[in-house]
């Protein structure tokens, strides 16, 4: 893929943009579902960005993980726990601001400034691989990547499971105080939480 | 500017830099937990522009970054399940998604 050197400017500035203010809006806006909407334009955005280094199956692993089943799975979570509720104002919110602005302020400028003076061994031609780079990630991934590969397979796996355990609900037939047997109905009803008075 | 004969790294360095200070102001200061999840998929994103931006422009043969993107973007969908599973048993015993009351390992 070789497109205009102005055209790739171009693209790169409106992506970056999009990336930008998307993810102040991510994390600024007030409601939550915004933030959800927004994030998934952010992550198509880092997949235009990534095609425009000719990473096309990076690019379209980011569509498919993000935006198919991260994004989503953030949206569902957000409409499982989205209740209205006022939060309480904490004490010293202020200076919490403050201390925690200017930590990012001071690792931005210390990022920049790396970013910036630091001499970068280029290798040339510039990305020269080109569409070739699926092959040679298909190779890596079954030569001398190949452990990492499989343990990602059993950690993928491991989530699953964990995911399953930590999330449903426990269904039981009989009640364990009283030996007698539970009204399957009155699992769908939310029980009384037992920590929330606990405060 | 436009004489150059591609986009210098540095503009993908500088967007990723930004990125990943967004995601940490957004970690530190959000109250909603769902949003600190977002927050750090951002930071994810990030580190993989990053990845990504070597591997094309310094690493141009043997793009082992892409396959560290890879391996990041299936690290970043298993802590999402998690962590999202978390976040539903939490909010099923304490009723909120307030950081702040997230203090069942404090003494």
């Amino acid at each position: 893929m070789s497109i205009a050197v102005t055209t790739q400017f171009i693209c790169f500035t409106v992506l970056s943009l999009v990336v930008l203010i998307g993810a102040l809006g991510v994390v600024l806006l007030e409601s939550i579902v915004y933030s959800a909407f927004l994030l998934g334009g952010v992550f198509m955005s880092v997949a235009g960005l990534y095609l425009l280094l000719n990473a096309s199956f990076v690019a379209a692993a980011q569509v498919l993980v993000y935006v198919g089943a991260v994004n989503v799975l953030i949206i569902f979570a957000i409409m499982l726990v989205n209740k209205k509720e006022d939060l309480k104002p904490s004490n010293d919110i202020k200076s919490r601001r403050l201390i925690s602005t200017s930590i990012c302020l001071t690792l931005l400028s210390l990022l920049i400034r790396v970013d910036l003076t630091n001499v970068w061994s280029l290798s040339n031609p510039q990305n020269s691989i080109g569409e070739e780079s699926t092959i040679r990630i298909g190779e890596h991934l079954f030569s001398d990547y190949l452990l990492p590969f499989e343990v990602a397979s059993v950690l993928l796996l491991m989530a699953m499971i964990g995911a399953i355990v930590l999330a449903r609900r426990d269904v039981m037939t009989k009640d364990i105080s009283t030996g007698l047997p539970v009204d399957q109905e009155l699992i769908e009803k939310s029980s009384e939480p037992l920590l929330t008075n606990k405060n | 500017m436009m004489n150059l004969e591609s986009i210098p790294i540095q503009a993908f360095l500088i967007v990723s830099s930004l990125l990943f200070c967004i995601g940490i102001w957004g970690l530190l200061n959000s109250r909603n937990a769902v949003r600190v999840l977002m927050s750090i998929e951002l930071m994810l994103n990030a580190v993989n522009i990053n990845l990504m931006a070597f591997s094309s422009y310094v690493d141009n043969n043997l793009i082992q970054g892409q396959v560290f993107t890879i391996f990041v973007i299936t690290v970043a969908a298993a802590e999402a399940a998690v962590g999202l599973a978390i976040l539903l048993s939490l909010y099923r015993n304490r009723v909120t998604v307030d950081m702040e009351s997230f203090n069942l390992l404090k003494w």
